[in-house]
This record gives C-alpha cells, structure tokens and sequence, in this order.
C-alpha cells in the first residue's frame, strides 16, 4: 500500500483512477479544479484507461457520464458550487434512470455575493435528487469513501448516483498522508461487472420514456426504495472495506456517545474541529459527546435515534442555510423531522450555522455552541429559531 | 433484371433499393404527415440495428415513448432538452472504452445517431452540439427542423423562417409573423471543422439515404440538417407533406447540398428556382404575408442561393423563373 502525500482532490482523483473508471468528463471549477487536472494528468501519461471528455460546461459533464453509464462505463467527475447546481437537472435524471455515475464535490459557498469559498449550500440543493450522499472528513476518507462509493452504487439493490462530498478548501486544498490501494485489490473489491440496464444493440431498450400519470409515481417510489436499500447497502460495503483494508467509519462516527448528556452532530472537516472541543469540554465538566454524520443521504435514522437515545439536547452544525425554512440548517431539519412521529423521544434540538461562506470556525467557537447546550439541558429555553456562530452583529 | 439488395452502410442507386427491415414501429402517436418519421424510418435503414439513437426532448421522444410502450428497434435514450450532443459524446467514448477494454466487441461497430429538434439544437442544446463538434466524436448528428417549437405548441426558435406565424411570433397590430432571419446551421457545423455536414429533405430519399450513409463513414462527427415539413404548425392538409418539401426545394428555400472533407456540392441542382410565393401559398403559417414580406423573404432566398453557388464555385441554382 502506497503512503503518499495527498490533497482530498488529489485522493479522489487517485481514487478513480485505481477503481479503473472508463469515462471522466471534467469541467473546472474552484475548488475542485486540481481535481479534474490530476485526473487529465493521469490520462495524459496513460496511467488510467479512460476517456477523458473535456467538455464545455457541468451541465454537459453530467449528460455525458450520462450517456457513457448508460452504455455500460465506469464513470466520475468532480465539481463544485455554481457547477454542480448547473449538474442538477442532469443529476436528477441519473437518479430516475438508476445510473451509477460517482461524483467528487468540494463543496463550496453559491453566487450571489460571489463566493469561491467553501460551505455546503452547493449539496444542500442537490439534497432531493436521489443520490446517495456522503461527508467526509478527511483525504483517507475521501480516497477509501470514492471505492465504496461505487460498490454502493453499482449494487442491485441501489442503482443510484453517489456523491462524496468534502469540504472546499479545507479538506480540498490540504495535503495529508494517504494509504492508497493497488488497482488489482481495488477491483478485487469492486469488481468491473455491467449490474445496469445498459443501450446494447444486442438487446435494444428505450431509457428515459414519458411516465404518465398511471406510471410516474411507481417509477419515483422505486427510487425512494432503493434509496432506504442503500442505508443498508453503505454499511455492509463499510463493514466489508474494513475487512479487506483495515479502515472503516461507519455511516455515523460516535466520538465519547457513551455516557454523554448533550451531543453535537456534525458533518465533514468541522467535525474535526468539533471534536477537539468536546475533548476540552469534558476536561471543563460538560459530558459532551459528538456524532458525526458521514452518510447524509439516505439519512442514518435508526443509528441516529440510537445514538440520542438519552441525550437531553442535541446541537446541528449546519453549513448551509435552507432560507425561509422553520431552521435553516438543512441537517438540522432533517433531525426534527426524524423525531416528528415520536416527539416523547426526542431529544431537545438547537440549530446552529457555521463556517458560512468559509467564515472562520475556531475551537472557541464549538466551546461556546456546547457551554450553550449544557445551559439548554438545565433547562435555558431553546431560541425558536436558527442560532448563527460568527456572524457579523 | 433484380436489384441488387443492399444492407446498412451501404449506397443506393434509387428508391427500390432501400432495404426493407424496420428499426422505428408504427403505432406512435404522431401527427398525420408528420415529416420526421419519414426522415428517421429512412436513416436507421441506412444506419441498420448496430445503432444507439440519442433522442434529446421533442415531438419524436414524446410520441414514440409513452411508458410502457416504444417505437423503437434499437437503443434510444433520451435525457434532456439541451443536450443531445453531450449525452452522444459520452455514449460515443464509453463505447470506444468498451470495446478497447474487450467489454464490447470491437467487430461490430456500432453508430450513434442523435436526432434533435429545432429547439434542442439550434437554440437550447447549441452550446452542448458545439462542444460535440469541436471535439471530434464520432457521432451523427440529425437536426430534424420543422422550423419551430411543435411539441408545446408551435413557438418560434432560431430556425423560423421571416414571415412565419407562430404562437409567440403572432400576426397583431404591430407583429406580423417573425421579423427575423434564421441561423445557417450548416455554416455553424462546418466552422467546427468537422468531416461532413449536408442538407436533407424526405422528398428526395435516395439522397438522404446516401447522405446517411455519408455520414455514418465520416472520420468525425457528421451533421445532417433534415428539413421536416409540420401540417400541424405550418398549417397545410397532411396529404401535402412531401409536396411541400418537394417545393421547398425547388424555391431555393432549401438547397440540397453537402460539405465533405472541404468541398462544396449541390446534389439537387434547380436550374430555373420557382417564385417563393410557390412555397409558402399553400401553408397557412405566411398567409398573413404582405406583398413587402414576400419580397423580403424572395431576397432572403436570393442571398442564400447566391452564397451556395459561390461555395461550389459555380451557379447550380439558377434564378427564379419567369
């Protein structure tokens, strides 16, 4: 196993290459860019038997993977921000077709002001598509996170797009140590095989038909079932790739859960942040615990609910902002609605935003959210609105 | 004497000898004379079962496609509006992937063929058609024109013609049809450099079929611009289809011509044009035309067939008769 010296877009591009895809179409976009360039790199010195597509917009980028998976490719991109919006009509279509297209993300602040600067706005639209949706947290885990990808994706029982999405810039652009994997034990785990209805001659099928109203509905809940198989589907493929590899993150990552009264959840590099300052708040008193939220879509429900079995308030670091919506915080309205059937089980909630539009988050910063969730526990009312950490007053 | 029978990729000598083997069924829902059908029966004969049809969304995805039922022979995907020429680029590169990987075989090759509309081609799906072009997949791309938006109801799009009414060209107090001239896509094909682009028109078979054929050999991405007469929106009898296109032709309005490897033809060369009055009198879209309008569009003409005979060096329109 190689240790290199990677950024997170170099990971993933690493990645794809030793999941030995068949067709790229890259088109740039900060911060993504470097990603797309080391995937042309590669092409160029013919270290990856691939297409490489330099196409002239996102938009077009999604179509073509479109068209390569439908006749039967390995196929990735990566993108970010403006350009992943502009995937979006694309993206949804993967989805209602079943294509197993895998897609890299630095995530990345949306236009206007203009912002290249990392946050989760940009994934928070695609949140609805139907595409299996991971955080991650670290280029390891991006690399390791691209591999199950496509074992999730490829299988029977999901046939659905994947995105692994990582935070602009601070995962992007900073270089760590990574194990990666030979192609030979990459493709022994998964392996190259067409599980996809494909465009073959040999036995001709129309992709893409009109679905009236007598048809639609069941074309749209098979999507939704396929989308509860791969909460299933990304464990068995974690627990397997942990088997064969030695590393495995779970669809959540509990950090000090067992005997904690108040719990953040959290989601891609913040967690890290996050969990340097329950570390300190526990040496200060507060039994604190983290979750970290690595599967986004489908949502974790039942480790979820697990999890904050007990805890008395749990506080939602969101990076994004859902503007209008009885919290903004997008993960965050996935919790409460998680609990909506069984509020006599709910934990009490807080939504937080932070790291909006690459606005610093400092350790002192999580101090703060969880000093307040300790004071939300002994009985503080909860404001009945988004919290906002480092906004200008 | 018996005509020798041709397959797929092969040349036609006349009608008799297109072959008889279907890749597009009937029992769609198109409209009575619709001129795309003819169009497209035509090339996947010339094209054969080794296809894979590109349909980016129209009149023919809509008709042939209503789940559970489809016209279609071969494989046909559809997945947007706008971008026909991405979706066939990267159909097109998977499956030369494939088949230098041993996925697919590489003794049969198989042609992408995108029929697009007007809409989907000239003015929503341009941008993705040029990035197909300028990089050279091996594609052909079939532009079916029935000179506007007919799938939601006959709007105007950058390839209605000066004069024509539609839904959002109306005839008013102050409109009077479309006020404007219509892009020149086989210009716009031929600036991406590429092998092959032609005119085709489903009055004339053999040569669309040939043309096809043309096309499906190129070493590049080829373009075929197919005229594709609407009685819906043109407002004409559905009897009249090819009569319609036949005149279109023999106006000038439509020059059959191609452009291959850097030369110019005229394949149907009309020494004496008919007036465009011909044309447009038995279409209901120009009846509104003044006797202003119907001049400008005659200079309209005009200054196409001109420019055509300077490609080909020579004068293979002649003027309008009488």
């Amino acid at each position: 196993m190689p240790r290199l010296a990677l950024t997170t877009n170099y990971a993933v591009a690493h990645a794809a290459k030793d999941s030995d895809v068949d067709v790229i179409a890259a088109y740039p976009i900060t911060p993504s860019t470097p990603a797309a360039e080391k995937l042309a790199e590669f092409a160029a010195n013919g270290e990856i038997d691939a297409e490489y597509i330099h196409v002239e917009s996102e938009h077009s980028a999604a179509s073509a993977l479109v068209g390569a998976s439908a006749v039967g490719a390995r196929t990735f991109t990566v993108t970010a921000s403006q350009g992943l919006i502009y995937m979006s009509e694309v993206l949804y279509i993967a989805s209602g077709l079943r294509l197993p297209i895998v897609l890299g993300v630095a995530s990345r602040a949306l236009s206007a002001p203009l912002s290249i600067w990392g946050d989760m706005h940009d994934i928070a639209v695609l949140r609805d598509a139907g595409i299996v949706t991971y955080f991650v947290s670290s280029a390891q885990e991006a690399y390791d996170t691209v591999i199950q990808a496509f074992k999730v994706a490829e299988d029977p029982r999901v046939h659905l797009p994947a995105i692994v999405d990582y935070d602009g810039f601070v995962l992007s652009h900073v270089t760590e140590p990574v194990e990666t994997l030979e192609k030979e034990e990459v493709l022994k785990f998964i392996p190259k095989k067409i599980t996809w209805n494909t465009l073959n001659p040999k036995n001709p099928i129309s992709m893409g038909t009109v679905g009236e109203p007598d048809w639609y509905y069941e074309f749209k809940y098979q999507q939704q079932v396929a989308m509860e198989n791969a909460l299933k589907v990304a464990e068995e493929v974690d627990e397997e790739f942990g088997k064969v590899f030695g590393r495995k993150y779970g669809v959540v990552e509990p950090f000090m859960m067992e005997d904690a009264e108040v719990a953040l959840l959290a989601y891609g590099a913040h967690a890290g942040t996050a969990r340097v300052a329950v570390e300190r708040a526990r040496k200060e008193g507060i039994k604190v615990g983290l979750v970290r939220l690595k599967l986004w879509r489908p949502f974790p429900v039942p480790h979820l609910k697990k999890l904050f079995d007990g805890i008395s308030v749990v506080g939602v670091l969101d990076r994004a902002m859902s503007l209008g919506a009885p919290r903004q915080g997008p993960v965050a309205l996935d919790l409460m609605a998680m609990y909506a059937s069984d509020p006599s089980s709910a934990p009490k909630m807080a939504s937080y935003t932070i790291g909006i539009g690459q606005r610093d988050v400092r350790v002192e910063d999580i101090l703060y959210i969880i000093n307040q969730l300790a004071e939300f526990a002994k009985g503080k009312e909860i404001p009945e609105r988004t919290i906002p950490i480092g906004l200008r007053e | 004497m018996a005509l020798k029978e041709v397959g797929p990729m092969e040349e036609i000598r006349n009608h008799m000898q297109i072959p008889r083997p279907e890749y597009i069924a009937g029992g769609h829902s198109a409209c009575q004379g619709c001129g795309h059908f003819v169009i497209i029966r035509h090339l996947l004969k010339a094209s054969g079962p080794n296809t894979i049809v590109v349909n980016p969304t129209g009149c023919v995805e809509v008709v042939t496609t209503v789940f559970p039922y489809s016209s279609w022979k071969v494989p046909w995907i559809h997945v947007a509006f706008e971008n026909g020429g991405a979706v066939a680029s990267g159909v097109e590169a998977a499956v030369r992937t494939l088949q230098r990987k041993g996925v697919l075989s590489e003794d049969e090759p198989i042609n992408v063929i995108v029929f697009a509309g007007d809409g989907g081609t000239v003015d929503i799906g341009f941008q993705s058609l040029s990035g197909m072009l300028e990089r050279g997949h091996k594609v052909v791309y079939v532009l079916l024109d029935n000179e506007a938006y007919m799938n939601t109801g006959i709007q105007r799009s950058g390839s209605t013609p000066f004069g024509a009414w539609t839904t959002t060209t109306p005839v008013g107090k102050k409109w009077k049809g479309e006020w404007r001239v219509r892009k020149d896509m086989i210009q716009i094909a031929v600036a991406h450099h590429i092998p092959y682009a032609a005119t085709i028109n489903p009055a004339y078979p053999v040569d669309m079929y040939n043309k096809m054929v043309k096309a499906l050999k190129a070493d590049g991405p080829a373009f075929l611009h197919a005229y594709s007469p609407c009685p819906t929106g043109w407002r004409f009898d559905p009897s009249k289809t090819i009569e319609v296109a036949r005149l279109a032709v023999l106006t000038g309005y439509w020059v059959l011509y191609e452009y291959d490897h850097g030369k110019y033809k005229v394949n149907v060369p009309v020494l004496k044009r008919k007036p465009i009055r011909e044309f447009i009198k038995i279409q209901g879209r120009f009846r509104h035309m003044t006797e202003e309008q119907i001049k400008r569009l005659q200079e309209i003409v005009d200054e196409q067939v001109e420019m055509i005979n300077k490609l080909v060096g020579r004068t293979v329109i002649g003027p309008v008769e009488g």
